[in-house]
C-alpha cells in the first residue's frame, strides 16, 4: 500500500510547486508537489510542521498539572487531551474503576465534545465545499454563504456546537479548557439546574443531527461518482471499539481491520500500545508515521477517526446511530468504504450518537452524585486513550516517587492519519491537478482532501475559502518562475 | 474608635485607630487598595509597591505609612493605577507565571491583581527564567516559577511557625526565595503542612500536593467577583 507518489525518481529535472502554508493543527503545514514539463504530478508530499514541545516541557511537572496543561494542545478538542490525560493519571492516583458519577461526567463531557466538534466540522468548515462545489465562487464558499444560500442549515450548525459547548461548560467548567477532570474522578457533578438545563434542548439536538446525517447521505447518493471516488485509497484501519464490540468513544480496547475490513487485532489492552505500534521518521517530514508492527511499515499504516470508527464497531448502542450505521454499511456494501468524503458521513453518525449518548445521561440520576473521586495503589506510569472527535489519542506518562513527570509521549489523531492525508493529496493530485494549470480551485481540491481527516487544519485558516496559500513554480535549478497567491481575504494575486 | 480620626480616601471619608496604617483602616472600612506583600496578618513589609497611594499629594507605600488625620489619600487614580500595572508586567515576566495551567488560577491574587487593573499584557520581554520545582517534600511542593519576593512565608515561618525555613537570598534582580536546609531542599527541613508558611503564598509557589484543580471553575476564590470585591478572610466584616 506505500505510495508510488511519495518520492519521484528524478526530481531534480521538475518543477517544484509549494502550498505553503497549509493550516494545521496549531501552526504550519504545506503541500509539496513537482510536476514535469506537462504537468504530470510526480510526486506529491503533505509536511505538517508540527511543534511537540509538550512532551518535553510537561516533563518535571506536577502529575496533576498535566490534564489541565496538556489541553492546551489544541483549541477545538480540549476536552479530548484533558480526558486521555486524566485517564492515563488515573493508573498513577490507583483509580482502577471510578464512581460511577466520576465515569458519566466525564462521558457526558466527551459526547459534548463530540458534538460540538463534529459540528463545527461539518457545518461550519465543509458544507460550504460539499453545498456549493469544491471550485464554486470562493466569494460565497464559506459559512457565511452557507448562512445566505441555506439559513436554517447554518444555524442548525450554530446551535448543534454551542449546545456542545454548553455540555462541556457544564461539566468542565468552561466552553474551552475547563478543569473538570482529575486525576481519579472529577471535581464536580451536575446539578440539577445544569441537568434541566441541558435536557430542555437537547431532543431537538437528537432531531438536527439526525436531519445533518440524512443531509449527508443525500450527498453521497446524488454523486455517487464524486464522493465515492474523491481522493479515495485503500487503507488498513483502527479505533477503539467497547468490550462488548459496539461503538464506544471513551474507553475500551483497540482492533484493527484490513483493508478488506478482515479483523488484523482485537481486544488489545491499550496500556500494550507499544507492542501494537511504532512510529517511523521520513526525512522530509516533521511529523512521524505510525504503522502497525506486525505488517512493517510499508504495509502496517492505517486510517483513524469517524470513517473507522463506524466500520470497525460490531454496533453503535443507540438507536437511531445505529439505523443509519447499518444504511452506511449496506451502502457500501461487502467492501468497507475507503473514500474521504465517507468520513463527513460517518462524522454525522456520530454526532447523532453523541446527541443520544449526551440523552441517555442527562437521564441518569448518577450524573447528579456526590461520589467524585477514587483511590488506589499508586502507580509509576499510566496510558489514556480516548477515540478524540478526529481519532484515536494516547496519551502516556511516566511519574517519579516525587509526583513529577518523568515521560511524556503523545499520538495524536493527526500523527494516526499521516500516512493516510498523504495518500489522500496524491489521488486529489492525480485526479485533479494532472496535466492541469493550477488554479484557485484545484488547490481548494487538495484542501477538501485535508479537512476531510482533520478540521483543525482548516480551523487555522479561521475563514473557509480564505486560506492564505502561495504557489511558486520553480525551475529545475530552482529559480522561480511564477507565484500564485491567495490572501488571508481571499484574494487571487499573481506575485511573480 | 474617636470620630475625628479619619482621612479620605479617593473623596471618602475612611475613620481609622490609632497606630494602623492606611491600607489596615482602608480595608476595615471596606475600601480595596491594591496590594501583593501586604497580608493583615502580619507586620507590613513594604516590598512589592503595589499599594502605593498619594498621601496629601505625595507617593507613598500605604502599607507602611501610618495614617493621620485630615489626610487626603488618592488611590483609584490612573496616575497610580499605570504604575501598578506596570509592576505587575514586571512580576509576570520576571518569573514564569503560564496561568492556564496553573493549579492556582481563580485563587491567585497576582492574576486577580492583574485583572484588577486591566493588565491586558504582559508588555515586556519574558525573562523566562530556569527555576526548579522542589518537589521533595512528601505532602507540599514548591513551585519557585511563580514567585514574586513577597516574602510571607519567609515572615509566616519565622514570626508564627518559629521555624525560619524560607529565606529571600541574593540582592536586586537576583533576589530569590531559597530553603533553609542544607541541601536547599524542603523535605530537609521542619516544614509541616500546620505551619502558618504553608497557607500564606498569594501565588502558586506553596502547593498542597494532589489536590491541584480540585476546586471546580465557579467556586474558587475570585471566580465569583473581582479582589476589590473580595474581603481578606481576616478582616473584620468579611
Amino acid at each position: 500500500m506505500s505510495s508510488t507518489l511519495e518520492t519521484a525518481a528524478h526530481p531534480e529535472n521538475l518543477r517544484r510547486v509549494v502550498i505553503d502554508p497549509v493550516s494545521r493543527v496549531e501552526g504550519h503545514g504545506k503541500v509539496t508537489i513537482l510536476l514535469d514539463d506537462k504537468n504530470k504530478v510526480h510526486q506529491v508530499r503533505l509536511h505538517i510542521v508540527e511543534f511537540r514541545g509538550f512532551e518535553k516541557f510537561i516533563q518535571g511537572r506536577p502529575y496533576w498539572e498535566v490534564p489541565v496543561m496538556v489541553q492546551r494542545l489544541c483549541g477545538i478538542c480540549p476536552v479530548s487531551h484533558h480526558l486521555a490525560a486524566s485517564k492515563a493519571l488515573d493508573a498513577i492516583v490507583g483509580a482502577k474503576h471510578l464512581t460511577p458519577t466520576a465515569e458519566k461526567n466525564r462521558r457526558l463531557m466527551h459526547y459534548g465534545q463530540i458534538l460540538q466538534s463534529h459540528a463545527l466540522h461539518f457545518f461550519h468548515l465543509c458544507s460550504p465545499d460539499l453545498l456549493f462545489g469544491f471550485d464554486s465562487d470562493v466569494a460565497k464558499r464559506n459559512i457565511i454563504g452557507v448562512a445566505e444560500k441555506h439559513p436554517d442549515t447554518a444555524k442548525r450548525g450554530v446551535l448543534l456546537r454551542k449546545f456542545g459547548q454548553e455540555v462541556i461548560r457544564h461539566t468542565a467548567g468552561k466552553r474551552v479548557h475547563g478543569t473538570g477532570s482529575v486525576p481519579g474522578g472529577v471535581n464536580k457533578s451536575l446539578s440539577v439546574d445544569e441537568r434541566d438545563t441541558l435536557l430542555k434542548d437537547v431532543y431537538q439536538m437528537v432531531s438536527w443531527s439526525r436531519d445533518a446525517v440524512h443531509l449527508v447521505k443525500e450527498m453521497h447518493h446524488k454523486n455517487p461518482e464524486l464522493y465515492n471516488s474523491f481522493g479515495a485509497f485503500r487503507a488498513n484501519y483502527m479505533s477503539m471499539v467497547g468490550f462488548d464490540g459496539g461503538m464506544d468513544l471513551y474507553h475500551g480496547r483497540l482492533r484493527g481491520r484490513d483493508e478488506n475490513g478482515q479483523i488484523l487485532f482485537d481486544g488489545v489492552d491499550y496500556q500494550n500500545y507499544t507492542q501494537l505500534i511504532e512510529e517511523e521518521v521520513k526525512n522530509w517530514s516533521y511529523m512521524k508515521f505510525p504503522y502497525l508492527k506486525s505488517l512493517g511499515k510499508e504495509k502496517g499504516w492505517y486510517r483513524v477517526g469517524p470513517l473507522s470508527r463506524v466500520q470497525n464497531c460490531d454496533f453503535i448502542p443507540t438507536p437511531l446511530a445505529e439505523v443509519e450505521r447499518r444504511e452506511f454499511m449496506a451502502y457500501s456494501g461487502v467492501m468497507p468504504m475507503h473514500a474521504p468524503l465517507g468520513y463527513h458521513w460517518a462524522r454525522m453518525i456520530e454526532m447523532l450518537h453523541a446527541a443520544e449518548m449526551i440523552k441517555d445521561l442527562l437521564h441518569d440520576d448518577d450524573i447528579m452524585g456526590s461520589e467524585l473521586m477514587a483511590t488506589g495503589e499508586r502507580g509509576s506510569e499510566g496510558v489514556g486513550v480516548i477515540e478524540a472527535p478526529r481519532g484515536t489519542l494516547i496519551h502516556h506518562y511516566r511519574v517519579d516517587e516525587n509526583d513529577l513527570v518523568t515521560m511524556c509521549n503523545l499520538i495524536v489523531s493527526t500523527t494516526h492519519n499521516n500516512q493516510a492525508m498523504n495518500e489522500a493529496v496524491r489521488r486529489v493530485a492525480q485526479q485533479y491537478l494532472h496535466g492541469h494549470e493550477i488554479t484557485e480551485g484545484l488547490l481548494n481540491h487538495i484542501e477538501v482532501a485535508i479537512r476531510a481527516f482533520d478540521p483543525c487544519l482548516s480551523c487555522a485558516t479561521h475563514a473557509l475559502g480564505k486560506m492564505p496559500l502561495e504557489v511558486e513554480v520553480l525551475g529545475g535549478a530552482g529559480e522561480r518562475l511564477s507565484a500564485l497567491s491567495r490572501s488571508s481575504a481571499g484574494v487571487l494575486c499573481n506575485t511573480d | 474608635m474617636s470620630q475625628d480620626k479619619s482621612f479620605t480616601l479617593d473623596g471618602k471619608t475612611v475613620p481609622y485607630q490609632e497606630g494602623q496604617t492606611i491600607i489596615q483602616a482602608a480595608m476595615a472600612a471596606g475600601h480595596y487598595i491594591p496590594h501583593l506583600c501586604f497580608n493583615p496578618e502580619f507586620k507590613p513589609h513594604g516590598s512589592c509597591k503595589l499599594c502605593t497611594v498619594k498621601a496629601n499629594g505625595r507617593q507613598t507605600a500605604s502599607c507602611t505609612q501610618q495614617a493621620q488625620p485630615g489626610m487626603v489619600v488618592e488611590s483609584d487614580i490612573n496616575e497610580l493605577n499605570d504604575e501598578r500595572r506596570v509592576l505587575l508586567q514586571m512580576l509576570f515576566v520576571e518569573g514564569n507565571h503560564f496561568c492556564p495551567s496553573c493549579e492556582k488560577s481563580g485563587n491567585c491574587q497576582l492574576q486577580a491583581t492583574a485583572y484588577e487593573l486591566d493588565m491586558m499584557s504582559p508588555h515586556f520581554d519574558q525573562f523566562f527564567p530556569d527555576r526548579p520545582v522542589d518537589a521533595s517534600h512528601a505532602e507540599y511542593l514548591l513551585d519557585f516559577n511563580r514567585c514574586i519576593l513577597c516574602s510571607l512565608c519567609v515572615r509566616a515561618s519565622r514570626d508564627v511557625d518559629g521555624k525560619n525555613v524560607f529565606a529571600l537570598s541574593g540582592r536586586g534582580i537576583k533576589s530569590h526565595l531559597i530553603v533553609n536546609a542544607k541541601s536547599g531542599h524542603l523535605a530537609d527541613t521542619d516544614f509541616s503542612g500546620s505551619d502558618k508558611a504553608a497557607h500564606v503564598c498569594p501565588v502558586g509557589v506553596i502547593l498542597k500536593k494532589r489536590v491541584g484543580f480540585s476546586v471546580p471553575i465557579g467556586q474558587r476564590t475570585f471566580d465569583a467577583q473581582p479582589i476589590s470585591a473580595t474581603p481578606h478572610p481576616k478582616v473584620k466584616g468579611a
